[in-house]
């Protein structure tokens, strides 16, 4: 990172700016240049979103001649950090769907199947379609599941119906909790944000939606008609304490009523009631509109495999067990987890990607050479939190809970601006996809 | 962030432009090249044509800023959030000024005598 002496405003960082629209989020990295790396390797990358094919990209980048195999049953490719800009009614849903087969990298190859299961004390991975895959090293990339059952009464058929919304569920989902949004403006009525108590990516989603709604009645010139509350799972609004009360401050500003240490568990679609667990015992909220986030998890294979924390605050969803700054699995050491699915305390955002998958490369190939990287990941992610449409906060911050600017001194974090909502909006997703190919 | 490689950047209005990219690459460099060879050519910088050329381009700069807050689905008023953003906007008006301005310096110089010379008088 970068030392104090070197966040001042610096030619340096004039120059970062005037090429900030791809820099997004610190998001500029040159990719690796050295020489290839020799060798007959079998690799296995399970997961082809972000974290999976970016990994194969620069992977292919580093090795000549290895046997790089990338599994994953789902042909569409869902960048995900437009699914908000889709709900918000802004993008049309086709803008959060291209296709997993355009990013593959040269050399690699893509299996069109899904992992059910991992043996890596016998270095195999099992496939739905029944087919082995042995491997010298292993990426495990995954993602992560939502499991929208664990919300009784929820069903992911509910999204779009009767005031139930919920952005992550996909672009589908996106684009019909715009429209129960959109409806919610019209009628008026008690809109009901939340997250859930587990890991989850994108922590920041659930607030972005909550101030997109404020902002989207204000247009409509219909705020007095409705009351927004966002239920907050525990103290806080936002992990990051200096972050969490910058949020406080917005929401009673914009008339955002939170209220805490809610865990939603269940809800009626019929009554259009919410219940959730509180140190007080359960509690009933109503809503005319609700944007639903489940409880995330790590997928079935890898939470009930050997490769899943066994004890600590990441064993009960089944996080993949890896040393932090490495991403390497602190017990099988030729398998990496990547991206959502690694038991982190952070770093389930695209971003977070963006600079873990370098330093996993860097230590696979390190492996191959028989040396040791010193490449590391500090935790760092970033996060556009949308405070209104044509306004954001670029928050990027690391495992530490520090605040880590990529324009110190010119893109204030905490400041509402439109230059980082000018890089959500335009040059986030082109950064993205150049990362899938590992040009970013 | 660590270090700048100006091949992200490259790779990355790549992805943002798709197929425009290198026509748009391509036109920017022929427009400058023009320029430069107008200049040469006459031996001097036409301050008559520089005025209109400038003029016009003023509508570019506009025309740049209004585009940004149409693609970004952005209103005005967003353009107020500190001082990074009236300096990215001035950036933004700036280079459509001197986009614009570029275009018809050179378009001018292809215009019959008359009308480089200007209106009559």
């Amino acid at each position: 990172m970068a030392s104090t002496s070197e966040r001042d405003l610096t030619r340096r960082n004039v120059l970062r700016l005037a090429l900030a629209g791809a820099a997004a989020a610190g998001w500029a990295r040159p990719a690796g240049a050295a020489a290839k790396v020799a060798t007959k390797a079998r690799i296995v990358i399970a997961g082809a979103g972000a974290a999976g094919l970016a990994t194969a990209s620069r992977l292919s980048q580093r090795l000549d001649g290895a046997q790089i195999t990338i599994i994953d049953a789902r042909r569409a490719h869902f960048y995900q950090p437009g699914f908000t800009l889709v709900a918000a009614g802004l993008k049309p849903k086709s803008y959060a769907i291209g296709a997993t087969r355009d990013y593959v990298a040269p050399g690699a190859t893509l299996v069109e199947d899904r992992v059910v299961a991992f043996h890596p004390e016998s270095n195999v991975v099992v496939t739905a379609g029944g087919q082995r895959f042995g491997y010298d090293f292993l990426i495990v990339a995954t993602g992560l599941q939502l499991d929208y059952a664990a919300i009784e009464g929820m069903d992911t058929r509910l999204i779009g119906v009767d005031g139930i919304g919920s952005v992550y569920g996909g672009p589908d989902a996106a684009e019909a909790t715009w429209r129960e949004l959109a409806r919610f403006i019209e009628r008026g009525g008690v809109g009901l944000f939340h997250r859930p108590d587990t890991e989850m990516k994108c922590a920041g989603a659930p607030l972005k939606y909550a101030f997109i709604a404020d902002d989207r009645l204000r247009r409509a010139d219909r705020r007095g008609k409705a009351e927004l509350i966002y239920a907050a799972q525990n103290k806080a609004l936002f992990s990051v304490p200096i972050v969490s009360e910058k949020v406080r401050m917005l929401f009673e500003e914009r008339q955002i009523r939170t209220t805490h240490d809610h865990v939603m568990t269940a809800i009626d679609p019929g009554r259009r009631i919410a219940t959730f667990r509180t140190p007080q015992g359960r509690t009933e909220i109503g809503y005319d509109f609700v944007n639903i986030v489940p409880p995330m998890r790590a997928p079935d294979p890898v939470r009930f495999s050997p490769l899943a924390w066994q004890s600590g605050i990441f064993a009960a969803d089944g996080w993949m067990e890896v040393d932090p700054a490495t991403l390497r699995h602190r017990r099988f050491p030729n398998v990496f987890g990547i991206g959502d699915v690694a038991g982190v305390p952070k770093g389930k955002t695209a971003a977070s990607v963006k600079w873990q998958v370098p330093v996993a490369v860097d230590h696979l190939v390190a492996s191959l050479q028989g040396s040791v990287s010193e490449a590391a990941y500090n935790g760092y992610t970033s996060c556009p939190l949308i405070t209104r449409i044509g306004r954001a906060m670029l928050v990027e911050f690391d495992y530490d809970n520090n605040l880590t600017p990529s324009f110190p001194g010119v893109i204030a974090p905490l400041e509402e601006l439109w230059v980082s909502w000018v890089m959500k909006g335009i040059a986030l997703k082109p950064t993205y996809l150049a990362m899938l190919r590992g040009q970013a | 962030m660590q270090q700048i490689d100006p091949m992200v950047f490259v790779a990355v209005f790549q992805e943002m432009l798709g197929l425009a990219f290198w026509p748009l690459a391509g036109f920017i460099l022929l427009m400058v090249v023009a320029v430069v060879l107008t200049v040469v050519r006459e031996g001097r910088i036409s301050p008559r044509r520089l005025v209109y050329a400038q003029g016009i381009g003023a509508f570019g700069g506009v025309l740049a800023v209004w585009a940004m807050l149409w693609f970004t689905s952005s209103r005005a008023t967003d353009l107020l959030g500190g001082p990074i953003d009236w300096l990215l906007t001035l950036a933004i008006a700036a280079a459509g000024v001197i986009g614009g301005a570029m275009i018809v310096y050179v378009a001018l110089s292809f215009a019959p005598a008359s009308a480089r010379r200007g209106p009559a008088r």
